[in-house]
């Protein structure tokens, strides 16, 4: 205890003697003053041993680290702001190099708006860039999003979702902003989405969100939430990223001088990805201009009907490519199981033990996807062909990823989609779930 | 005083060329879509002597903008370097954040009055604070071309439109707004006027901090008429030139000597000389609040005031704030980018 006390007060040794003193006469009166009544004791155990404690905010941005992120640009906002405070602690302790310089920039921005112009900038120019928000700066996002997929720039950006519309509730919980980030910005765009359910994909999806930011040259958007990012959870200890920093298609001068020069929005490789330059390479034919208006396959500006048509169309085969390369979902099965549950993110843990009660008390059977990306994979859809029923439960009012589903579903599949969510501020509860959906079962 | 260039190349037959062998045209941009007469392509102009004569390699330059008639330009001047054309009165972001990536980069930004003062004035005045290695060009006419002609936040009062409203709304004058937010090497110039911007670009380039140059370029389609205060007519009648700008890059070796008090010779980052031959006596260029008083006074008098206001070429840059090392952060190996396992280890144990 004192040790918990002596970090939580680490900068204040005042206040740590002081809160010591109050728990020690806590302890001190307890001891002398209560008797023990009722059944229950508590007994030493190691179900910890090996455990370590931490937030998903931290855990986010230990993995950003390890992921090589070099520009990090932000706004604080609840409850993001801890995400790139740790970082800040982490790089500075973790990335200096041997000259005692940084092998990062960190640069507190004077809005979300600029937060993300920056990212896209600096992801232009070649670095693995990030920024952490919540539903209002994803709102001020809106603009630059559009702009980081039609130009096509990586970036990674983690919303930490809150309570909204409007301010909303931000000391609160919620899966609110899954559609508006799915679709984020006018005019047919698609952001790919991460969604991690505990510490250590918070982690683990970091090194995966840089990768596919720069594979697929595009905002990657991690959608985490308040009660991961901010709260602590028990976890075994992170394992060591085994994935490579993946670069995606870059020219170097070697490629050019071999090539003899590019066409900047060019399929050639027949999966809707382009190869780009960074700027400062030496190579009379590096250049391209990156712009937001329409464009043709060498950059050059166009409003023909067939360069915008084919660009699009493009666009939207390199979002299908995809499909095949996001994080999978994580199937458990039930036993001869006719009803399907599909969750995402902190949803996670309220389903595995509704799972429980439902096989307990009622002797229904689940099996459960858990979604841990945008877009969806071969086997969600496999899975709702594999049930008569399938609930989606989220933390919002709308059914936000069901909404999502049923654009992608064949029609004939979407009836089998029930919704049970949930807005109430808080982590869900595994009861909440079990009531709804016995009640929609007719038990 | 003139700012002859060295050229390697000069005894042997052929063209021209600079200190890195490059020829003039290999500056060059494709070719203009703006109106016949439009000052902004006498700038892009400019910019390409300037870059040719400074000998910048232009594979290292960076062209962000915004949107409008001026940031389209970036496609008329240096094609062998990259451009991002972003969005409406954002190019600071988008710029800081190339910048960041890549501190190798010479960035010339170039953004209107209204991508400057109207919708990006949020990040003007913010990318003007942190004092960033960047040359930041306003091509400034007062008035929105592309959507055919309204005012922006840089038309003076008073000021007619073609249409006959007037301006009734005082001007932001980005100059001042510059040097008292920390811009370090701030001045204005004209269109029109090749030998100061001439100078005043090289400058810019030899500046290791944020660079803010406006350049009244009038507008000949929606603001060259009678009672706009931004028309070729008005401003070469109302000009009022603070110094004689004349510049020598370091790699010249030209002396030049002046009466003691007539002039003032800055030295650069990089060597280079700033001279400032004064054509108003008592003005200092490095004192901010003398340079924001005289703006204002030029307000008063309704003068285009054209010169350096403004230079401090010894302020710490962003990039030397931040502290980053040498090397672009954009292609760092993963051996400096990803720590090894043993820092893991060392992390989660603190987390037991």
């Amino acid at each position: 205890m004192e040790k918990a006390i002596r970090k939580q007060f680490a900068t204040k040794a005042k206040a740590a003697n002081l809160n010591l003193a109050a728990a020690k006469a806590g302890f001190d009166y307890a001891k002398a003053n209560l008797e023990k009544r009722g059944t229950f004791y508590i007994e030493r155990m190691d179900k910890t041993a090996g455990k370590i404690i931490i937030d998903g905010n931290s855990a986010a941005a230990l993995g950003c680290m390890f992921a090589g992120c070099t520009v990090v640009t932000w706004y604080p906002i609840t409850p993001s702001s801890s995400l790139v405070e740790s970082m800040i602690d982490y790089m500075k302790e973790y990335r200096i190099g041997p000259d005692g310089k940084a092998t990062f920039a960190i640069v507190q921005a004077e809005d979300e708006l600029a937060a993300i112009g920056m990212v896209i900038g600096a992801g232009w120019a070649g670095a693995r860039s990030m920024t952490a928000t919540a539903g209002p700066g994803i709102s001020l996002m809106a603009e630059f999003a559009g702009l980081g997929y039609y130009v096509e720039v990586p970036g990674v950006i983690w919303d930490i979702q809150r309570v909204g519309p409007s301010t909303g509730l931000p000391t609160r919980t919620s899966q609110g902003d899954i559609l508006s980030v799915a679709f984020l910005s006018h005019g047919d765009t698609k952001n790919i989405m991460l969604i991690p359910s505990s510490v250590d994909e918070c982690f683990s999806m970091a090194t995966d969100a840089f990768n596919l930011a720069e594979q697929f040259q595009t905002l990657v958007f991690v959608m985490s939430d308040l009660d991961l990012g901010m709260n602590n959870w028990m976890s075994d200890p992170f394992k060591y990223p085994e994935t490579p920093i993946k670069r995606g298609k870059v020219l170097g001068k070697e490629d050019l001088d071999r090539l003899g020069g590019f066409a900047r929005y060019k399929d050639v490789d027949g999966d809707g990805i382009g190869y780009r330059t960074l700027p400062g390479t030496s190579h009379t034919a590096a250049a391209y201009f990156a712009r937001g208006s329409g464009h043709n396959e060498k950059a050059q500006y166009s409003e023909r009907a067939d360069d915008f048509e084919n660009n699009m169309e493009r666009l939207n085969r390199k979002f299908e490519t995809a499909r095949s390369f996001v994080p999978r979902p994580e199937i458990t099965k039930g036993v001869n199981a006719k009803i399907g549950i599909i969750g995402y993110g902190t949803s996670h843990w309220g389903i595995t033990e509704s799972r429980d009660q439902l096989r307990d008390e009622y002797k229904i059977e689940t099996d459960y996807l858990r979604l841990r990306a945008y877009p969806f994979t071969r086997e969600v859809h496999e899975f709702v062909e594999q049930h008569e029923h399938v609930y989606m439960v989220e933390q919002n009012r709308d059914a936000q990823m069901l909404s999502l589903l049923k654009l992608d579903l064949k029609p004939e599949l979407i009836g089998r989609l029930r919704s049970i969510a949930h807005i109430s501020g808080l982590p869900l509860d595994a009861r909440s779930i079990t009531d709804e959906l016995t009640s929609m079962e007719g038990k | 005083m003139s700012t002859t260039t060295v050229e390697p190349g000069a005894a042997a037959p052929g063209p021209k060329t600079n200190r890195i062998g490059l020829t003039v045209i290999d500056y060059k941009g494709g070719k203009t879509t703006l109106c016949a007469g439009c000052g902004h392509n006498a700038i892009s102009e400019r910019i390409i002597e300037a870059m040719y004569e400074m000998g910048v390699e232009p594979e290292f330059v960076i062209k962000p903008s915004g949107i409008g008639c001026s940031s389209k330009t970036p496609a008329y001047f240096l094609s062998r370097s990259h451009s991002f054309n972003a969005v409406h009165g954002r190019m600071p972001s988008v710029a800081t954040g190339a910048i960041l990536a890549n501190r190798k980069l010479v960035c010339i930004g170039v953004s209107g009055d209204g991508d400057t003062a109207s919708i990006g004035v949020g990040q003007f005045v913010h990318l003007m604070r942190r004092n960033l290695p960047i040359i930041y060009i306003i091509e400034d006419n007062g008035v929105y071309g592309l959507t055919k002609g309204q005012f922006s936040a840089t038309a003076d009062l008073g000021s007619k439109l073609k249409s006959g409203v007037l301006n009734d709304l005082p001007p932001i004058d980005t100059c001042a707004l510059a040097i008292s937010l920390g811009a370090t090497l701030v001045g204005r110039s004209f269109s029109g006027d090749k030998k100061q911007l001439n100078a005043m670009l090289k400058a810019a380039i030899a500046h290791k901090g944020t660079v803010m140059l406006d350049v009244v370029s009038p507008c000949v389609t929606f603001n060259d008429h009678e009672g706009s205060t931004k028309s070729y007519k008005y401003v070469k009648e109302h000009e009022e030139v603070l110094q004689e700008v004349s510049f020598v890059p370091h790699f010249e070796d030209i002396n030049v000597e002046y009466e003691p008090g007539a002039a003032v010779d800055v030295t650069m980052h990089d060597g280079s000389r700033l001279h400032l031959r004064k054509l108003e006596e008592e003005y200092d260029a490095t004192d901010k609040i003398r340079a924001i008083t005289r703006l204002n006074e030029a307000h008063h008098k309704g003068e285009v005031l054209t010169g350096i206001f403004y230079v401090n070429p010894t302020a710490p840059s962003f990039i030397e704030m931040l502290n980053v090392v040498d090397q672009p952060l954009a292609t760092l190996p993963d051996s400096m980018t990803r720590p090894g396992k043993e820092v893991l280890d060392a992390a989660m144990e603190e987390l037991r």
